[in-house]
């Protein structure tokens, strides 16, 4: 059995639930305005780190530690920048934290800042947002009205101002170092790290960056104690999530439970199952670059970081794409590798040149041209990108294209034409699941 | 160039950041929807206005996929092709609206009213298909409802 765990998403769907008015009925602001009141910044830090909350963006890492790295000790101003970019493929979140609950993340940037010592706040948006736009927009503003952001916060005379900062259609501005990039106003290109941008990020100052529902945990945290949220979901990585599912289920959507529960279960019970009865042939679990599972992995893994790494994948923004026996798998990573490809920055050579070169060799595939000698042409491409570049994309491409060139070794080699395949078959130049 | 109201919401933008270089996304969004795209001559403007170069400017605008340095129709449409979509239905979209409006991807019609675009992944994977008609989102789309949604737009 699974249950969802409603903390992030209760008040979605609760009339005007984006209001300053109901925020504040639902109890909202009062643990920003006790903290700042009545704990100590370093506290906080401490707080959050025993809480075990792992960063929702991705790389999994604790904001208690990353804050921790920002130096106390400085004339510059700091700064947050909450990462509202969600482009992963698969990753649909964050989306409904802004659109259903604006100010839950608005009172987390408030706490957020006060414990490392921001002054100021960029969320950085996808420009494609346009209704999470307007509702963080306005309740920016509503929270500027309240005296939640500005001068003198409550009476303790912290300072801070939020801003809105808006994207334009590039996955790679969710890369925190791009994201900086993109702020400050120059061709989004990654950075080299070191220096990390708690030391060194938006015009030299200590910056952090954090993900929306990163940001969103937080004043549940302040309020219910680091002890509530280290006990659930799973011990070596606790909390809450919103999982996406997407794909060939009867009810895909954001589901939030805590960690730990049986990815089959979920898949099973919430999603009501495969659509049309179908059979289960695939799932990428994390988002778009994690490893694919088969259906006996599925079958088998829990949903936490210790679980899924056991199976040799990741969890990363929690976006899980299932796909039925109707799915060509070639097809399916073709699709996504142009994604990678296109959003490529082109700064590495290995992630420039390597991704559009991997789309030809799988568009030969599915066209019925695939050569006996590609599948190791593939691996050999992407053994030359993975941790040869300066961010993660050029990683996040070869996880699913390794893992779908190993598990579907046989949809490859059913698009060979007339070769002899390692099954002993001989194939047909048409691509097997493709229906 | 710009009117006064426009002028004053760009010198608000402006204020929100120490060096006024990092107002060049939100600024060149307010450009764009004032003249339908980043044309040379805002460029330059954005560029006076920002004390950058005009290559800077450039650079930025040639970057970006919603950032548009050629003109477009009087609607935009930007269909998700990544995965999610393509596997529930965004292929069927896509070569329906490329046969329905006789244009293939990035080009304009001929009346001037609609230019048809891919996006990436639009963060709706659990609502595909999906499409962006000017900006805003439709999701869970049936290519009757689709060309309904088009009729609106004249
Ligand atoms: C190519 C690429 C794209 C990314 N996109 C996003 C994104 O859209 N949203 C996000 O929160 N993190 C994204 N990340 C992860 C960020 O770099 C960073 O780890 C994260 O924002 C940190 O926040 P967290 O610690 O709260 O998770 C991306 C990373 C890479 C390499
Ligand atoms: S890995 Fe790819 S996206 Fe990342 S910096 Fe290098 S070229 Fe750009």
């Amino acid at each position: 059995m699974i249950q969802e765990n409603k903390v992030l998403s209760a008040r979605f769907g609760t009339p005007d639930s984006c209001s300053i008015e109901t925020y504040r009925r639902d109890g909202g602001y009062q643990t920003y305005v006790e903290t700042l009141r009545s704990r100590q910044p370093d506290d906080i830090i401490d707080e959050v780190k025993r809480s075990g909350l792992r960063g929702r963006g991705g790389a999994g890492v604790s904001p208690g530690m990353t804050w921790s790295f920002v130096p106390k000790q400085t004339d510059k101003p700091k700064y947050l920048c909450v990462n509202g970019d969600e482009s992963e493929p698969g990753t649909f979140k964050d989306r409904q934290i802004l659109e259903f609950d604006p100010h839950a993340l608005l009172e987390g940037v408030g706490i957020s800042c006060f414990a490392f010592g921001a002054s100021t706040c960029y969320v950085y948006l996808r420009c494609e947002f346009a209704e999470g736009i307007r509702a963080v927009q306005k309740a920016i503003k509503e929270a500027y009205e309240a005296g939640f952001f500005g001068k003198d916060i409550a009476g303790t005379g912290f300072d801070l101002d939020c801003y809105l900062h808006i994207g334009a259609g590039a996955y790679i501005c969710g890369e925190e170092t791009s994201l900086l990039n993109s702020i400050e106003g120059v061709r989004p290109y990654p950075r080299n790290k070191p220096p990390f941008p708690a030391v060194e990020g938006l015009w030299g100052c200590p910056t952090v960056i954090n993900n929306v529902e990163t940001i969103t945990n937080i004043p549940h945290i302040l309020k219910n104690g680091a002890e509530w949220h280290a006990k659930l979901g799973h011990a070596d990585d606790p909390g809450v999530r919103l999982w996406c599912v997407s794909g060939h289920v009867n009810k895909p959507g954001v589901y939030e439970f805590e960690t730990g529960f049986k990815l089959q279960d979920l898949i099973d019970g919430p999603c009501g199952g495969m659509r049309d009865g179908r059979k289960l042939k695939a799932v990428i679990p994390g988002g778009s670059s994690s490893k694919v599972l088969l259906p006996d992995e599925v079958a088998r893994v829990t949903m936490d970081t210790p679980g899924i790494r056991a199976l040799g994948s990741s969890l990363g923004s929690a976006g899980i794409m299932v796909f039925d026996d109707r799915t060509c798998m070639v097809d399916a990573i073709l699709n996504l590798m142009k994604f990678y490809a296109h959003e490529s920055c082109g700064q590495c050579t290995p992630c420039r040149e390597g991704t559009p070169w991997v789309v030809k060799i799988l568009q030969r595939f599915v066209d019925g041209r695939g050569r006996p000698q590609d599948m190791e042409l593939l691996l050999d491409i992407a053994a030359n990108m993975e941790g040869r570049t300066v961010c993660a994309l050029a990683d996040g491409a070869c996880w699913p294209l390794t893992s779908i060139v190993q598990k579907f070794r046989h949809e490859f080699e059913a698009m060979i034409p007339s070769a002899k395949t390692s099954s002993g078959r001989t194939a047909t130049a048409a691509p097997t699941g493709a229906a | 160039m710009f009117s006064a109201d426009v002028i004053d919401e760009l010198k608000e933008i402006r204020s929100h950041y120490p060096v006024a270089k990092a107002a060049m996304v939100p600024v060149l969004h307010v450009v764009q929807r004032e003249k339908g795209w980043c044309d040379t001559e805002s460029q330059a403007w954005v560029a006076e206005f920002l004390d950058v170069t005009a290559i800077e400017v450039f650079e930025v605008v040639t970057f970006y996929p919603m950032l548009y340095d050629k003109p477009v129709g009087r609607h935009t449409i930007h269909v998700c092709r990544t995965v999610a979509c393509d596997a529930c239905g965004g292929k069927e979209l896509w070569q329906h609206l490329e046969h329905k409006l006789g244009v293939g991807r990035g080009e304009t019609t001929g009346d001037g009213r609609f230019t048809l675009r891919s996006a990436e992944c639009l963060a709706s994977c659990g609502t595909a298909p999906v499409l962006l008609l000017d900006g805003e989102r439709h999701e869970n789309l049936t290519l009757e409802q689709t060309d309904k949604l088009l009729e609106s737009a004249s």
